[in-house]
């Protein structure tokens, strides 16, 4: 069996030489193939393949950039909803008070400021101040010092511009506190101004 | 050791005349009134009318006897002797025409001795004279039919407070309920108890309503509202169980703490806003304009409550800085402080209640960290404080101008309690947390 395996390759080997040299030999007298368009069935399949990958190519393009511009509108319509939610939870900020007292002190000013522009920015906006105090004094005479709160509140905010009509107020005495709790830290949250926007587009403009 | 064994024989009349007073001089002018033989000094304020209560046979005869034992003890001017069945089988023996035997409740030192009787309609009532040795008052009662409905136990503490009449020419103050407020944020509700803490009811009221007031006949009651919609003055009929609103806050307004006037066709109110809070009247026919009583400038006065003849009102105002109580005239003219200030004195003082002879105010003044219950004479004067452990507020006259509901946290949480402002018992009356805003009626006919 090996006898017959070595010389079936020796006779492999010596064919091929053979066969290379002959090849080698032709290659002169043959004029090399034109790459011009040449006429016939398989010059035809090759135009249309060409078209084909352009409209391809044009296709995954035109996708690639409505893609692009999709997540770029979703971009911009989460950064738009983004600072709509920012010019709320700016407008609904919270402003707080000192016990028994209805001065605005200057770190709630501060909160009030950043609401003049978003309010004048959104003149169909209506908002509601309710008041709100701490357990500490009379069940009804805080119903009166809620109110005052509020009151103190609106009258900042038409000082700087905003229109009596868009502000209510209202009063909850200590009726909704906001923590539970007998200490000071509980009794601090919870004197303070809540702010609902009570009318005007849902989607708040910049200002 | 009874007090009233001394020296000196005693009718019950001689002492009631020195303690003066106008509506006690027209009782002892009632005919009706015999009183009874007491042995000794007694101080009709501080000392008890020893009382035995005979067991009652029939249906509903047990809890008959409960309750005007529980009646007698509640109004302070009564003990009440325990009588054991052997003592009241003992009793019934060997007496003269009324079948009493006088002698076993000498022996018990009782003063006086109650005998009820059903009858086909009611109960009949003997009060007996234990030093007489006899019979000085007798009565027929009508109970309604249903036992243990609220209206049979209401009529019930009428014949309570008849009896009580009888023996010391003031009626009790069974027959009264007390309004109030239970629970937190909208759970909050008006519930209405008898003077004893039982049968319960829950006015249907908008979620946000408070400070309930009872008109002077005890058949309505007002309170306001707050809150996210119109804050209003509203009418609740308890006979009827109609509500009708009597009038609406303006827009940036808010109506607190309605009152009604002792004539009972007008309320006065607060009206809290954007130029302060200040103290309106309005008739119950909504057909006039509120007047204005106070020009609050800026300040919150609020909390009104008339004297009982209706010529002056008490109020909150803090022109001066923190709450204090002032007096004016019923036309809003003539305002003067009341409570005693200076400038040193940062008491924060409110929630007054005008008592029904007129004589005293009540109100809740910040002693350290808490509220604690004083009285000041309406003419001013020193305060008395009448509560010490912890927080102690809202305080409401019974119409016996001697019992006061308040709020309180002596328990841990806020109940209402009865404070006697002449022995300073104290008993719990409410057992649900959160109770509070209390209002006392009048005594009540139906």
């Amino acid at each position: 069996m090996n006898a017959t395996r070595r010389f079936a390759g020796l006779t492999a080997a010596l064919l091929s030489a053979t066969l290379i040299d002959a090849c080698h030999k032709k290659a002169p007298d043959q004029p090399a193939p034109a790459v011009a368009p040449a006429a016939g069935p398989n010059a035809d399949s090759a135009r249309r393949a060409q078209e084909d990958a352009a409209r391809r190519a044009a296709e995954d393009a035109a996708r690639r950039r409505a893609a692009d511009s999709a997540a770029a509108a979703a971009a911009a319509a989460r950064d738009a909803a983004a600072a709509a939610a920012a010019l709320r939870t700016t407008l609904t900020a919270m402003v707080h008070f000192d016990y028994d007292q209805s001065d605005l002190r200057p770190e709630d000013r501060a909160i009030l400021d950043a609401k003049v522009p978003i309010l004048s920015a959104n003149p169909t906006v209506m908002i509601r101040v309710a008041g709100h105090t701490d357990e500490r004094g009379s069940d009804e005479y805080n119903l009166a010092l809620g109110q005052r709160r509020a009151s103190s509140v609106k009258a900042y905010l038409v000082q700087h511009g905003i229109a009596d009509s868009r502000i209510q107020t209202i009063s909850y005495g200590e009726e909704r506190p906001m923590a539970q709790g007998t200490d000071e830290s509980a009794y601090l949250q919870n004197r303070r101004a809540e702010f609902d926007i009570t009318g005007g587009p849902q989607t708040l403009r910049k200002p | 050791m009874n007090p009233f064994v001394r020296a000196t024989v005693l009718a019950f009349f001689a002492a009631l005349a020195m303690t003066a007073g106008a509506s006690r001089t027209a009782l002892a002018q009632d005919t009706t009134f015999r009183g009874i033989t007491l042995i000794g000094n007694y101080d009709p304020l501080r000392d008890k009318i020893s009382v035995a209560v005979l067991p009652v046979s029939g249906a509903f005869g047990d809890s008959l006897r409960a309750i005007v034992q529980r009646d007698l003890d509640f109004s302070d001017r009564f003990a009440i002797l325990p009588i054991e069945g052997g003592d009241a089988d003992a009793a019934r023996t060997g007496g003269a025409a009324s079948g009493l035997n006088y002698s076993i409740f000498k022996r018990l030192n009782a003063a006086a001795v109650i005998q009820m009787t059903s009858t086909p309609t009611g109960v009949h009532v003997a009060l007996h004279d234990v030093v007489k040795g006899q019979v000085v008052n007798v009565g027929d009662f009508a109970l309604p039919s249903a036992g243990f409905s609220r209206e049979w136990r209401m009529a019930v503490h009428r014949t309570s407070d008849e009896i009580a009449r009888w023996m010391t020419g003031q009626r009790g103050i069974a027959a009264t309920r007390i309004a109030y407020i239970r629970g937190t944020g909208k759970a909050a509700a008006i519930r209405i108890i008898d003077s004893d803490g039982a049968g319960e009811i829950t006015v249907p009221t908008d979620e946000n309503g408070i400070s309930p007031a009872w008109h002077p006949s005890g058949t309505m009651l007002a309170y306001s509202t707050y809150g996210d919609v119109a804050s209003r003055i509203v009418l609740f009929d308890l006979t009827t169980s109609n509500s009708r609103t009597l009038t609406t806050a303006p827009r940036n307004t808010q109506y607190i703490t309605p009152n009604f006037m002792p004539d009972g066709t007008s309320i006065l109110y607060a009206r809290s806003g954007e130029s302060g809070s200040d103290i309106y009247a309005v008739g119950l026919s909504g057909s006039d304009a509120p007047r204005r009583l106070t020009a609050g400038r800026g300040a919150e006065n609020a909390s009104p409550t008339p004297s009982p003849d209706g010529r002056r009102v008490v109020y909150v105002g803090n022109g001066y800085g923190q709450p204090e109580l002032y007096i004016m005239d019923a036309d809003g003219t003539d305002a003067r402080l009341l409570t005693e200030y200076d400038l040193s004195d940062k008491n924060y003082r409110s929630d007054p209640d005008w008592s029904p002879d007129g004589r005293l105010i009540a109100y809740q003044e910040k002693i350290g960290p808490a509220f604690q219950i004083r009285t000041i004479r309406a003419t001013g004067g020193t305060p008395k404080q009448l509560t010490s452990e912890g927080v102690n507020e809202q305080p409401s006259w019974a119409p016996d101008s001697r019992h006061i509901v308040f709020t309180s946290t002596r328990s841990g949480v806020r109940q209402l309690w009865i404070l006697d402002t002449e022995t300073f018992r104290m008993r719990q009356l409410t057992t649900s947390a959160g109770s509070r805003l209390a209002a006392w009626s009048s005594r009540l006919t139906q």
